[in-house]
């Protein structure tokens, strides 16, 4: 998984603050969780930091499809097993009487369900990990046998 | 809701939309389930007598004279059929004096046998989401095997007496020999041992409960696991197939400690059996001859390990194999002795054993084209409908045809 130290090595270090960030620092950080696009960090987009900028679009390709909260999902590595469904703490308390007890979800507002043999996240705002308050929960990725879903 | 017959799990919570023959979507199968939803329409048999195609009466036929012709025919298999099916496999065994053996006789066999005696207490697996508070996966890694065993029943869903489930209520261990994915999330209960070491592990967990040291290497592990499992109100123990394997002839071991166990608080037993109805057959055949495998037809009831697959493979003339693939799944050697022997094979599927068959009778897949009813791995029955309409005929009308043919 990419790092924020790798993302700064390829923002131009100009603390320019086009970006609306203080440094280029923080705009790696905000990068890394989704608050900003690469565009929005314009120098970028100049001829002459055209080696980085493509550098930078391949090691965020794999993080592309991070919801807002920064969950991954690597489909190719669920079992389906539903044990991130059934911790999924959100998923417990709008859902009592499907997930919470190892059923399928009954409710819509659950974040987490198993389609197809594999795992897909449905309200990532709902998530505890999204908007300002939120805290650092990690029920889902803890209780993967298989590390199919992270946080970037 | 459909019922899954991916593993003895059976999970009845599934919600599937089709579109015609196509599975279009579905909710709660987990990959291993989904895989077998989705071999709906990839690699189905086809009839089949001497290696040409030809219409399944035919096959039909075709089998119950090679069965009534035959003098020693081995029926073999049952693990992935119906209950009704199965019922219908053990009169035909009667009425042919065969030798009848389930997958069980090369599997969890031991283990079923002792819980169908009492000799080892059991309960259900919704006795274990609502009360299981200690949880001990022995020899099995239900992540790969079960996938929905944990988060079903075991361990991360919310029970009566559990509401903050595995959070704070529950607590699992698992005993293996590797780094299994389940090892992973249990990472800090994980008790690693070599091959063949849970016999010596079961000694030292005895001497711990007879205030003994234990002669194990990690003293303190070991003496704080039997603490936190003697604290159990209910603890529950899943012996896998390496447990099976290890303790093979010597599951008094097992016993022992789970009487011991049960001398302070209550311990239950449910195995982990893999294929979705080998209970089942175990049950039916228990309840009419006392015996759970290998039983012969020949002279009245006889029972044996000479009447278990491998062994009956060197005496008998004729194999009718339904709903398994032994060919791939037995060892090499028996798998050999097994293609010399003149098969039937009933299966939805091409398989290695398809593909060596004198006969093949194409069959609906359960739970999905074809109903009937199943006993999940802690013996509950869980009864199931066709989802859609099959050009196949399930195991249990091929056998009752067979019956009648003969
Ligand atoms: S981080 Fe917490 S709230 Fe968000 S999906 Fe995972 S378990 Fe649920
Ligand atoms: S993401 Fe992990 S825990 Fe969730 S269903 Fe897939 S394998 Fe299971
Ligand atoms: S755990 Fe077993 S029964 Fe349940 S969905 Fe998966 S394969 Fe099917």
């Amino acid at each position: 998984m990419v790092s924020v130290m790798e993302i700064y090595q390829l923002t131009p270090k100009l603390n320019c603050k086009k970006c609306g960030l203080p440094t280029c620092m923080a705009f790696a950080v905000a990068l890394l969780a989704r608050e900003k696009q690469i565009e929005d960090c314009t120098p970028l987009l100049e001829p002459k930091y055209e080696e980085k900028l493509k550098k930078l679009r391949e090691v965020m390709a794999p993080v592309a499809g991070a919801t807002e909260t920064g969950l991954i999902i690597h489909e190719d590595r669920c079992y389906g097993c539903g044990n991130c469904v059934v911790a999924c703490p959100v998923n417990v308390a709008n859902d009592p009487k499907g997930s919470a007890i190892g059923l399928g979800p009954k409710s819509d507002k659950v974040i987490l369900v198993v389609e197809d043999g594999v795992v897909k996240c449905l309200n990532p705002k709902e998530c505890r990990r999204f908007g300002p308050n939120r805290i650092l929960c990690n029920l889902c990725t803890a209780t993967c046998p298989s590390k199919a879903i992270e946080f970037v | 809701m459909a019922v899954c017959t991916g593993c003895s799990l059976l999970c009845d919570d599934i919600e599937v939309s089709i579109d015609g023959r196509r599975i279009a979507k579905t909710k709660n199968l987990c990959r291993k389930g989904f895989g077998r939803y989705r071999s709906l329409t990839s690699d189905r048999s086809v009839p089949r007598v001497d290696g040409k195609q030809v219409g399944i009466d035919e096959a039909i036929s075709r089998a119950a004279e090679m069965l009534r012709d035959a003098k020693r025919p081995l029926l073999f298999g049952w693990s992935c059929s119906t209950l009704e099916a199965q019922r219908k496999g053990i009169e035909l065994a009667r009425k042919t004096r065969a030798i009848i053996d389930d997958t069980s006789s090369i599997c969890q066999g031991e283990i079923v046998d002792m819980i169908i005696r009492g000799e080892l207490p059991t309960c259900t697996l919704d006795d274990v989401r609502n009360y299981g508070d200690t949880l001990i996966f022995w020899g099995c890694d239900p992540s790969s095997s079960h996938p929905r065993h944990m988060s079903r029943f075991s361990y991360f869903p919310r029970g009566e007496k559990l509401q903050r489930g595995h959070e704070e209520d529950r607590t699992a261990f698992l005993i293996d020999i590797r780094t299994s994915p389940t090892a992973k999330i249990l990472a800090g209960n994980f008790i690693q041992i070599s091959p063949g070491g849970d016999a010596d592990l079961i000694e030292a967990m005895l001497a711990v409960l007879d205030g003994k040291i234990p002669k194990v290497r990690d003293k303190k592990a070991m003496i704080s696991m039997i603490t936190t499992l003697k604290k159990a109100d209910m603890g529950v123990i899943f012996p896998g197939l390496g447990l099976a394997y290890s303790l093979k002839g010597r599951m008094d071991r097992l016993k022992a400690l789970v009487s011991r166990l049960n001398e302070t608080t209550r311990y239950n037993v449910i195995p982990m059996v893999g294929h979705y109805n080998m209970r089942g057959f175990n049950q039916l055949l228990f309840d009419e001859t006392g015996f759970i495998n290998r039983v012969s037809f020949g002279d009245g009831v006889d029972h044996g390990p000479m009447y278990s697959v491998v062994e009956a493979l060197k005496s008998c003339d004729l194999a009718l194999v339904v709903g398994t693939d032994p060919i791939s799944s037995l060892p090499a050697g028996i798998a050999k002795a097994l293609a010399r022997v003149p098969m039937i094979t009933l299966d939805p599927h091409r398989t290695l054993t398809t593909e060596l068959s004198r006969v093949v009778i194409p069959t609906a897949l359960s739970g999905i084209e074809a109903g009937g009813s199943a006993l999940r791995m802690d013996g509950v029955r869980i009864e199931f409908d066709p989802i859609m309409k099959s050009e196949y005929p399930s195991d249990e009308e091929v056998l009752s045809k067979i019956l009648e043919e003969i």
